[in-house]
């Protein structure tokens, strides 16, 4: 009887067609940015240094990230340090794509996408906005980058600062080298450093 | 990445795209269950929205599986209760004869199951349609695996009752 009964609802449950969970995921990111309830929205876009993620905030470009930078450790970063509401939509990081493909395919110089400078406080903050000041083609020490920011004599301190640049390229810390002339360090590898120089003609391509 | 602020809420809670891939496909599974297919994904969505409303306020991150049950469970009442007064609302100049578009597949029994307190209908739901353990449904429910025991048993009851009469 009982058993009966436990069949009987087993199989007479209402048939379900499979979640098409793009599909699903699409609508819902839709309605979430409509409602203005997106806090960090993300996309990836392809360049000649690899695949590069963009994280956006209402108020602009808050990370970008080259390959090999594990995405759920982003994620979870970004999730503690800006808030968890953040979903994969790529739209919302249209407009530093299309700079960014401008500025790879030579036909651009400044970026004028918003920055969001919230993950940066204090003197890192201070040597990424002088080094944002940076133009196409110039280079800078990173002992004038210290004394920009303030503290001509803390240039180790601004060297970790520029290898922390949670904004590369956009914010150009490949424009700061050695006084001597050596190339420095670089977050995405010497290679990229180097190419990004040649694509802004300081280096020999 | 140093100097950051910490965490502002004071609870790590995960990005709330990996609660999208991690349960929306048996969140569906579980609002078919409790409203049919054609208003499950609508519910699915609903549930989402009020999650994500909601989220960065949580006070407690452990269970989030749990917690979307719940809000999943209270959409699907929400929409039950709607079709409920659909009908009166039906007088008032709209079609009488058109079918309500949102139907279960009707031999009574699954209506039966519809008209079961909340928590009861969860249950019965996660273990006959869903084909789950008590430990697991507990699990969902934020309830012990006795609790969901409980629940499906007296769900049961109740349905034992409407089916005899």
């Amino acid at each position: 009887m009982s058993d009966d009964l436990e069949r009987r609802l087993a199989g007479e449950a209402p048939a379900a067609g499979p979640l098409d969970l793009d599909r699903f995921r699409q609508a819902f990111v839709r309605r979430a940015d409509e409602a203005g309830l997106v806090d960090v929205a993300y996309g990836q876009l392809e360049s000649p240094l690899g695949t590069l993620t963009a994280f956006v905030t209402p108020a602009g470009l808050v990370r970008l990230s080259y390959p090999g930078e594990p995405i759920e450790r982003q994620l979870e970063e970004l999730a503690s340090r800006v808030s968890p509401r953040i979903l994969a939509a790529p739209e919302r990081t249209d407009a530093a794509r299309r700079q960014l493909d401008e500025y790879f395919a030579g036909r651009r110089q400044r970026f004028d996408v918003p920055v969001d400078w919230r993950l940066l406080h204090g003197f890192r903050e201070a040597v990424l906005r002088a080094t944002a000041a940076i133009p196409f083609g110039s280079v800078a020490s990173y002992r004038s980058i210290a004394a920009a920011a303030g503290s001509p004599n803390a240039y180790r301190a601004a060297g970790n600062a520029l290898g922390s640049n949670p904004i590369p390229i956009v914010v150009p810390c490949h424009r700061v080298l050695h006084s001597g002339g050596g190339l420095g360090g670089y977050t995405g590898g010497l290679d990229r450093k180097r190419y990004l120089l040649g694509l802004e003609g300081v280096l020999g391509a | 990445m140093p100097g950051g602020r910490g965490v502002p809420w004071g609870v790590q809670l995960p990005p709330f795209e990996t609660l999208v891939d991690a349960h929306a496909h048996e969140l569906h599974r579980f609002l078919v269950g409790l409203v049919g297919d054609a208003d499950a994904e609508d519910c699915l969505q609903e549930t989402y929205m009020a999650a994500l409303r909601t989220y960065p306020t949580l006070r407690n991150g452990e269970n989030l599986r749990a917690w979307l049950y719940t809000i999943a469970q209270r959409k699907a009442t929400d929409l039950v209760r709607r079709r409920v007064r659909r009908p009166t609302r039906d007088l008032d100049g709209v079609d009488p004869a058109a079918p309500p578009a949102h139907e279960l597949v009707d031999d009574g029994l699954w209506h039966t199951v519809a008209a079961l307190p909340t928590k009861q209908r969860a249950a019965i739901v996660q273990r006959f349609v869903l084909d789950l353990a008590y430990a697991e449904i507990g699990e969902r429910m934020g309830i012990s695996e006795e609790a969901a025991r409980q629940n499906v048993s007296a769900g049961l009851r109740k349905l034992r009752q409407q089916v005899d009469r």
